[in-house]
């Protein structure tokens, strides 16, 4: 039973990570390939600040408001370049805090931070915890997809120039995409690093950044259920079958590539194609 | 009447090339002026110059008494701008009324925050539709650009300008690429846009609806304005005959 609430925690932090990702690459149109150090501030901060005493809650909000502010900092990035650019940016700040955790010793360094202390939920309470937050995040996704703030993210996501053209201040915009993601992924990595209670640069590096890119894209672009399910699945996939995590590097590429070759619209556009050829038969 | 929109001493340049040459003009409340000029006149870079997609040299640009010269361009939109593209630019993501209720939200879009806190979509879909339905393309308010004809795109584009609920509107070659039909209807929209008094700037290559439609005309040549008034006088002028009659493409 306890390896079981043990797939239902990782999952549940998985998915809200992977939701994060989403508004900024999914809603609002802007890639990021560094996504994984966002997750790690957000970690390190709240592992850090549990160690020195602050309360798990407070930490948690505080490794989300750290991330958040420094993802608003690389979303001014976003204003200058686009695209491809963009992706290269956002690798750099990926292998940047790479980098600086490595060197820090107060940070730990290459052993990285152990010890940090129980939430003191139990097991059970965290992973209901979790479970709640990844609800949460689900129902702000969900909600923001509805609000006017997804119909103008959807236009700058189709076409910046033209969402400008119709009055919509874009740059705030990004900023706002990036902020957000940034500070729910920060909460999530401040959730990873009180259940695994041992973090270490490795934990957040490229291959991470890759990992919940793949998410958002198997999933289906934009769609949070699409997310929801792969980041479930790919979460679920490795810790189940040991050849996957042998092979995650291979398997994620592939997948990346099979995705945006038969289906770019990830498993969400192949669900409702499957669903629509069902209703109108043609 | 007051000047709603005035440009004065306008000069933008692309590296060393002088698109526009201290060109000036006014446009009063109401008006509906036609700025025209044969190909390379320097028309589309003036009316991206008051849109801010290019950045002058030199001149300004003012809507209503504002200075628009340094705002970027969705300031200048929310100033009272609405800009039908010479080359449509739907988004192609969303049907043609979501393409429309996206500008007639404006006002919840203006700040994230506003726009994160309003969900209600109903009153702007209805203003769509009646946009929609204004231009003509009504039938087509839940397909997608992909699947429609250049005329159907072409009046897309002034709906959405329309939904921004402009003081202004600039209209740049709204007729090229259709059909005389068409290009007839299309244009009287315009003038029944005007007879409500919407004030509007047509940059148009087809000069027999704008001979027909607008009873200014500022005329461009090299950048520079080389006439400016009623429509008949104007075109009498030496000059602007030369203008046109050295173009080859002015038969039409």
């Amino acid at each position: 039973m306890a390896y079981e609430i043990s797939l239902l925690t990782i999952v549940s932090i998985s998915c809200i990570w992977a939701l994060s990702l989403n508004l900024i690459t999914g809603f609002c149109g802007q890639i990021s390939l560094g996504h994984a150090a966002f997750y790690g501030i957000g970690a390190y901060t709240a592992a850090m600040l549990t160690k020195g005493g602050m309360p798990f809650g407070a930490a948690l909000v505080a490794g989300a408001c750290l991330a958040g502010l420094i993802g608003m900092v690389v979303g001014l990035a976003s204003l200058r370049v686009r695209h491809d650019f963009l992706a290269i940016t956002t690798m750099g700040v990926g292998f940047l805090f790479l980098g600086i955790v490595r060197k820090v010793d107060a940070l730990g360094g290459e052993l990285g931070i152990s010890g940090i202390p129980d939430p003191g939920l139990g097991k059970v309470g965290f992973m209901l915890l979790c479970l709640g937050c990844a609800a949460a995040a689900t129902a702000f996704s969900l909600y923001v997809k509805r609000s006017w703030m997804g119909f103008a993210f959807d236009a700058i996501a189709d076409d910046e120039d033209t969402a400008r053209m119709l009055g919509v201040d874009v740059a705030r915009y990004k900023l706002t995409a990036f902020a957000m993601g940034t500070a729910i992924a920060g909460f999530a990595g401040g959730l990873y690093a009180h259940f695994v209670r041992f973090i270490d640069p490795e934990s957040f590096g490229f291959v991470e950044s890759i990992a919940v890119l793949s998410m958002v894209v198997v999933g289906g672009i934009g769609s949070t259920w699409g997310v929801l399910f792969a980041a479930a699945l790919m979460t679920l996939l490795p810790r189940l079958f040991d050849f996957i995590d042998n092979y995650k590097l291979l398997i994620y590429g592939a997948l990346l590539f099979a995705v945006m070759r038969f289906s770019p619209e990830g498993a969400a556009g192949l669900v409702s194609r499957f669903w629509r050829r069902k209703v109108v038969p043609s | 009447m007051s000047a709603l929109l005035d440009v004065s001493g306008l000069t933008v340049t692309f590296g060393g090339v002088t698109a526009v040459d201290g060109t000036g003009f006014a446009v009063e409340e109401g008006a509906l002026t036609g700025l025209i000029g044969p190909n390379g006149a320097g028309k589309t870079t003036v009316m991206r110059s008051i849109t801010g997609a290019v950045q002058p040299k030199a001149g300004t640009i003012r809507l209503a008494g504002q200075d628009l010269t340094r705002l970027p361009t969705h300031r200048r939109i929310r100033a009272g701008l609405g800009l039908s593209q010479q080359i449509v630019r739907p988004f192609h993501t969303m049907t043609l009324v979501q393409n429309v209720m996206l500008a007639a939200g404006h006002r919840r879009t203006e700040r994230p925050l506003r726009a994160l806190l309003s969900r209600q979509r109903t009153d702007e879909r209805e203003r769509a539709l009646a946009l929609l339905d204004l231009v003509g393309i009504a039938d087509a308010a839940e397909s997608y650009p992909a699947a429609l004809p250049l005329g159907y795109l072409k009046r897309l584009e002034v709906a959405r300008a329309l939904a921004l609920d402009p003081k202004l509107l600039l209209l740049d070659e709204p007729l090229a690429g259709l059909n005389s039909a068409e290009a007839r209807r299309l244009a009287d929209t315009v003038l029944a846009l005007n007879g409500r008094g919407l004030t509007i700037v047509l940059i148009e290559h087809n000069l027999g609806e704008v001979l027909r439609i607008c009873r200014r005309l500022v005329v461009l040549d090299n950048g520079r304005k080389i006439a400016e008034g009623e429509p008949t006088a104007v075109m009498e002028q030496p000059d602007v005959r030369a203008a046109y009659l050295g173009e080859s493409d002015v038969a039409a």
